[in-house]
């Protein structure tokens, strides 16, 4: 057989394609409930770091999560409970939220007691960075006005610049500020040191060499937090809102 | 099965022949993936099995294969491998492979491959082939193991994730290198890692 004919070269090639895209899918499918389950773990360590909580170990992240996290929730922009269903917050792809319409944009809570009984409530935010997405958790206490703790990741900013959005020393920054003043909402703010932020937002220093990846953190919490007014609002006037078992205004999905 | 010439093919690119050393090919990644140990030791290993496994499957096919298409079929095969290692690293070492990120992903286009497999594999049989792949993705591992020590060590004073450097360093004034972590002192960390290689093997100097 001439190994350099057109129909020989056209039929091998074909063939391996076959064969090796067979091969392909099948390992992908035999690994995909595994990988699903990794993603999902990482999403929870992300939220519990936010809350200042670390599983004792890998195997147990899924069991710390679920001791800690006590309500899922949707809310609507007044602060209404649409859904309270298990995991409906967590199941949110905030990937494809974001890029939703404002009225069909879910706004998903995580509530969680906390060892010493207080309760938090998390809220995820997603937004850009350099050079893709970045996305984070902001747990807020139940006076609906101060941060608890945040936690950001990143899917591919500069090492030693902008990836350091997802150290510690960068997210305890934002700590114990306040998302209102005098009663007006007026979110964080990330800013260059010596700036000053014009509506009297409380700040974070934005990290040095990494302007953009600051700003778009900044664009997130603003774009994501603010949809959270409502919410937070009867958070302050209520801080007995939807204690389990006690849902007074839930309001049907249409 | 060790002969003279498959010991060559395993032994010689550890050092006379390193691909990083002495061949400068795979630079990329082991600038991007040295910041620390672990990572680099999972990178090495998936060097390996891709190179091995290529080199003995395109071996077995190289009297099939059509030389106008061979480029394409050896990079169908080389993907292919690098995609099941990225599936598996998933499923089983989910941190290691967000760390790794693209890089896996990046074993396609690393050189050592296309050179081993134009070079060796095509003129060899499947044995000496699987050998020559191990050899060559060993003598990377060496080199990746080597500048990430002083990496992770000078960087962050660690090493394999745990602090080396003793916390009464740091209450004297003792500072990681910050320097350490990012890609220029990598580059710089194999230059010097080549110059220490060259003064030591007279073979290798031109006049």
């Amino acid at each position: 057989m001439n190994k350099n004919s057109n129909i020989y070269q056209i039929l091998y090639a074909a063939v391996m394609v076959l064969l090796v895209g067979s091969v392909l899918a099948l390992i992908y499918m035999a690994l995909k409930p595994k990988q699903d389950e990794n993603i999902a773990n990482d999403t929870r360590k992300q939220i519990l770091s936010a809350l200042h909580i670390a599983a004792p170990d890998e195997s147990q992240v899924k069991e710390t999560y679920e001791k800690y996290i006590i309500q899922d929730l949707l809310v609507d922009g007044e602060g209404n409970i649409v859904d309270s269903a298990e995991n409906v917050a967590f199941d949110v792809q905030m990937k494809a939220n974001v890029k939703l319409a404002d009225a069909e944009r879910k706004l998903p809570v995580m509530k969680c007691k906390m060892d010493d009984g207080s309760i938090k409530y998390v809220l995820p935010v997603y937004g850009a960075g350099l050079w893709g997405p970045i996305w984070g958790y902001v747990a807020m206490n139940d006076d609906g006005n101060t941060i608890y703790g945040a936690n950001f990741s990143h899917e591919g900013e500069t090492p030693g610049l902008g990836a350091r959005i997802a150290d510690k020393e960068f997210q305890d920054l934002f700590m114990d500020k306040h998302l209102f003043k005098d009663g007006e909402f007026k979110n964080v703010v990330v800013l260059k040191k010596g700036q000053t932020s014009t509506n009297g937002a409380e700040q974070v220093d934005a990290l040095t060499g990494a302007t953009i990846t600051s700003r778009g953190v900044s664009d997130m919490l603003d774009d994501c937090l603010s949809r959270y007014e409502g919410f937070l609002k009867r958070l302050q006037g209520n801080t007995q809102v939807a204690v389990p078992g006690e849902i007074t205004n839930v309001v049907k999905p249409q | 099965m060790l002969s003279k010439k498959n010991k060559e093919a395993l032994f010689n690119p550890l050092s006379k022949d390193n691909p990083v050393l002495v061949q400068i090919l795979g630079i990329c990644s082991s600038l991007a993936v040295t910041a620390s140990l672990e990572p680099a030791i999972v990178m090495g290993i998936s060097v390996i099995a891709v190179l091995a496994f290529s080199n003995v499957i395109i071996s077995f096919l190289r009297k099939t294969i059509p030389t106008n298409i061979r480029i394409i079929v050896q990079l169908v095969v080389v993907a292919a491998l690098v995609i099941i290692v990225q599936q598996i690293l998933t499923a089983y070492q989910y941190d290691v492979s967000k760390q790794l990120s693209v890089f896996i992903g990046l074993i396609i286009t690393n050189c050592i491959l296309m050179g081993r497999l134009e070079a060796f594999a095509m003129h060899n049989s499947p044995w000496p082939s699987f050998l020559d792949g191990v050899g060559n993705g060993l003598g990377y591992t060496i080199i990746l193991l080597v500048v990430a020590f002083f990496r992770e060590l000078l960087g962050s004073g660690k090493l394999f994730g745990y602090q080396v450097v003793p916390q009464w360093c740091y209450d004297h004034g003792y500072e990681n290198n910050g320097l350490m972590i990012l890609a220029p002192m990598a580059l710089i960390t194999v230059g010097c890692i080549i110059w220490w290689h060259r003064a030591h093997n007279k073979d290798l100097q031109e006049n």
